[in-house]
């Protein structure tokens, strides 16, 4: 027992080991682009697995948890049948992503008109300046694994001006148990709007995605940005944004987390001009032994910034709720209003809800504040809905969709919204017939 | 229709029915008046189904049928009705989404079709021009922002739409205005049928000058202590609740 101990790796991180060696050389991109693999896996190796005396993770310890690694995805499967749509009735271009790899074939870019879509691939060949712009200001160990092994994913590229309408999804879809590195790029220019989607489904294998992806909003854009991270059972989702927006942009994201055994979502979002808004919300549901963590950093590094953040998390069986989330106000960010709460709902007794609040204020003209409570579904409103003869289950799910609505609402997008409705209204039925006698 | 027989429920252990023995009959209106605290809400909840109650004696005959153990979903379906001193407030379920899961899971329950949507509408909008509930309020989520006399308006719409076969009424006069009172009370009084009883629980003699009952029972201290016609609530409103006050304890 001494300092040495950190060199023990554990069988996960000797799997990472052995994967990055094996890759290093065919990995894809310039040299740049491969100094910047072997800087990462570096600061990775020297880190190793995030475990609970890493303070962002304290609640997640993978070092723990993360048995082992299956091996990298390696390139397309064959396979074309793609799992059910997660959002069906929802009208939106697709872009789909099976192990990682852009599949034309099974896309549709439709309604992108003045839009570039291009496979991170070629980005990495170009060594394109922008890449690791916004994850490389991050200093988490998952993001430098994803830096060192990033290959698959896409880069969505609106020029200034360029107002799409019609949403557009990547879709991310994994068949079988594989580690995927998935690096995105999303970049909205002066003025342009998007609404855009990432959902996350996959074949019922033991799989790892661990995705980052990189967002740049540009002055006056307005971004709707919603998460569907519906990965299947046995599987690790670690997903990572790393946003800035810039002067008077407006940008509200939705993180709606109900699949993997184990999840952490993290965004991170900066302020890069005055008078942007930015509305974080998310809706967490979860049971079984599922663990769901989600991490949220709000940089407020310029006057004038306004930040709403609403989490709300419903955990039913054994499930491990987590919501951490930290809003800095750096030195002279005045007038910055950031409000920030967090809301459980526990199904069972056996369920827990972890919440972590932080504020970080340098700045003394401020407006932050933060709240947080948990508890049981409302035993006055239940027995009002049972008394009017509405079944136990479904006044549940009543009261259930009704507490979570706040949060999906709260992103502005009533067609988002409603699909995204319709999924936790689906959970709710699943669970309604797992408890019915 | 309903028959109590030697009622005694307690809640933590503390016994607040204390035996209660009360028979209302198809087609009747019988009133319950008693002071505070007397356990007329705890009755009421009790009938409904309510869960956290100790029953530790006693019967609930409902139709001849024990309901003791009977959850409250179930009693509603077979047609008793509660309205509530209090009604909750439901943020994020729209008023017209709960009326129809209520209306439906009610007829689903007795093995009857479900409402088409029109058909259900017009129902709601019938219900509620009588009873001055306005479209608006019917947008709003369900009891949130609704005065007083809203909340118990929604209440008798609620009682109209579901057509129970036994309704009990706590406190629906609290908190009315006497232009309120007027419209709730006009508003039972329609639903008054020889297949229909109701058991309407107050404080004040006022609303059973509108609502005219068959019997009325005074409680006191988890009991029915007196019963008589309508001439007892005068007595009552006269003389006030001193002397059972004192009796029972
Ligand atoms: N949930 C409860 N827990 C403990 N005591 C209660 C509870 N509800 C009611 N009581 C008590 O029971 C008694 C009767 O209350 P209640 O039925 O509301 O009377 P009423 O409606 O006649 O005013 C009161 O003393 C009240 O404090
Ligand atoms: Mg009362």
């Amino acid at each position: 027992m001494n300092a040495e101990l950190r060199s023990l790796r554990t069988e996960a991180e000797t799997a990472l080991a052995e994967s990055f060696a094996a890759a290093r050389n065919s990995l894809p991109g310039s040299a740049t682009v491969k100094a910047a693999r072997e800087r990462a896996f570096a600061a990775f190796e020297g880190k190793g697995l995030p475990h609970r005396r890493t303070e962002p993770w304290r609640y997640t310890d993978l070092r723990a948890l993360l048995r082992t690694v299956p091996p990298r995805a390696a390139g397309a499967a064959a396979a074309t049948a793609l799992p059910a749509d997660p959002l069906p009735g929802l009208d939106r271009a697709r872009i789909v992503v099976v192990d990682g790899v852009w599949r034309p074939e099974l896309s549709d870019l439709a309604g992108l008109d003045g839009v570039t879509v291009t496979a991170t691939e070629r980005l990495l060949a170009e060594g394109d300046e922008r890449l690791g712009g916004q994850a490389g200001r991050l200093d988490d160990a998952m993001v430098a694994l994803n830096t060192a092994l990033m290959a698959g994913g896409v880069a969505i590229d609106v020029p200034a001006g360029v107002d799409i309408n019609r949403a557009v999804e990547i879709a991310h879809v994994t068949t079988g148990a594989v580690a995927t590195y998935v690096r995105n790029h999303i970049w909205v220019g002066a003025g342009g709007s998007l609404r855009v989607l990432e959902t996350f489904v996959g074949a019922d294998a033991a799989y790892q995605a661990n995705v980052v992806t990189e967002a740049v909003i540009g002055d006056r854009a307005k971004v709707i940005w919603a998460k569907l991270q519906a990965e299947a059972a046995s599987s690790v989702h670690i997903g990572t944004l790393a946003a800035s927006i810039g002067a008077e942009a407006q940008f509200d994201h939705l993180t709606l987390m109900t699949g993997a055994a184990l999840s952490r979502s993290q965004s991170f979002v900066s302020f890069g001009g005055e008078f942007a808004r930015a509305g974080l919300f998310g809706a967490t549901m979860v049971g079984g032994r599922q663990h769901a963590d989600i991490m949220l950093g709000v940089d407020h590094a310029v006057p004038n910034g306004a930040s709403r953040e609403l989490f709300k998390a419903v955990m039913d069986g054994r499930a491990e709720g987590i919501f951490q989330g930290r809003i800095v106000v750096r030195p002279g960010a005045q007038k910055t209003d950031g409000r920030m709460m967090t809301q459980g709902l526990l199904l069972s007794e056996e369920a827990t809800f972890s919440v972590k609040p932080e504020l970080e204020i340098f700045a003394d003209d401020v407006q932050c504040a933060h709240g947080a409570t948990s508890g049981q579904i409302d035993e006055d409103m239940l027995f009002y809905l049972l008394a009017r003869g509405i079944p136990r289950a479904e006044a549940e799910t009543l009261l259930v969709t009704a507490f979570l609505a706040e949060a999906i609402e709260g992103l502005g997008d009533e067609a988002i919204g409603e699909a995204f409705e319709v999924v936790a209204r689906d959970w709710l039925a699943r669970r309604g017939r797992m408890v019915a006698p | 229709m309903l028959s109590i027989k030697n009622l005694h429920a307690s809640i933590d252990g503390r016994e607040i029915l204390r035996g209660i023995d009360l028979e209302v009959p198809t087609g009747q209106v019988h009133a319950i008046m008693g002071p505070n605290g007397s356990g007329k809400s705890t009755l009421s909840y009790v009938l409904a189904g309510r869960e956290g109650y100790d029953i530790t004696d006693g019967s609930i005959l409902f139709d001849g049928e024990e309901i003791v153990e009977t959850p409250a979903e179930e009693r509603a379906a077979k047609g008793i009705f509660l309205a509530f001193q209090y009604p909750l407030e439901i943020p994020g379920v729209a008023t017209m989404t709960f009326l129809k899961a209520a209306m439906n899971a009610q007829r689903k329950a007795r093995g009857e079709t479900e409402l088409t949507t029109p058909d259900f509408m017009r129902r709601v909008k019938t219900s509620a021009e009588k009873l001055n509930v306005t479209q608006e309020m019917l947008r709003r989520p369900l009891n949130v922002g609704f005065s007083g006399g809203e909340k118990k308006r929604n209440e008798i719409l609620q009682m109209a739409l579901l057509e129970p076969k036994l309704a009990i009424l706590d406190e629906t006069d609290s908190g009315l205005d006497i232009d309120a009172l007027r419209v709730v009370s006009d508003g039972v009084n329609a639903l008054r049928s020889p297949d229909r009883s109701m058991l309407v629980i107050t404080h004040y003699q006022r609303l059973l000058d509108h609502i005219v009952p068959d019997v009325v029972h005074v409680m006191a201290a988890g009991r029915i202590v007196r019963s008589g016609g309508p001439e007892l609530a005068l007595e009552l409103e006269a003389n006030g609740y001193a002397d059972y006050v004192g009796a029972a304890a």
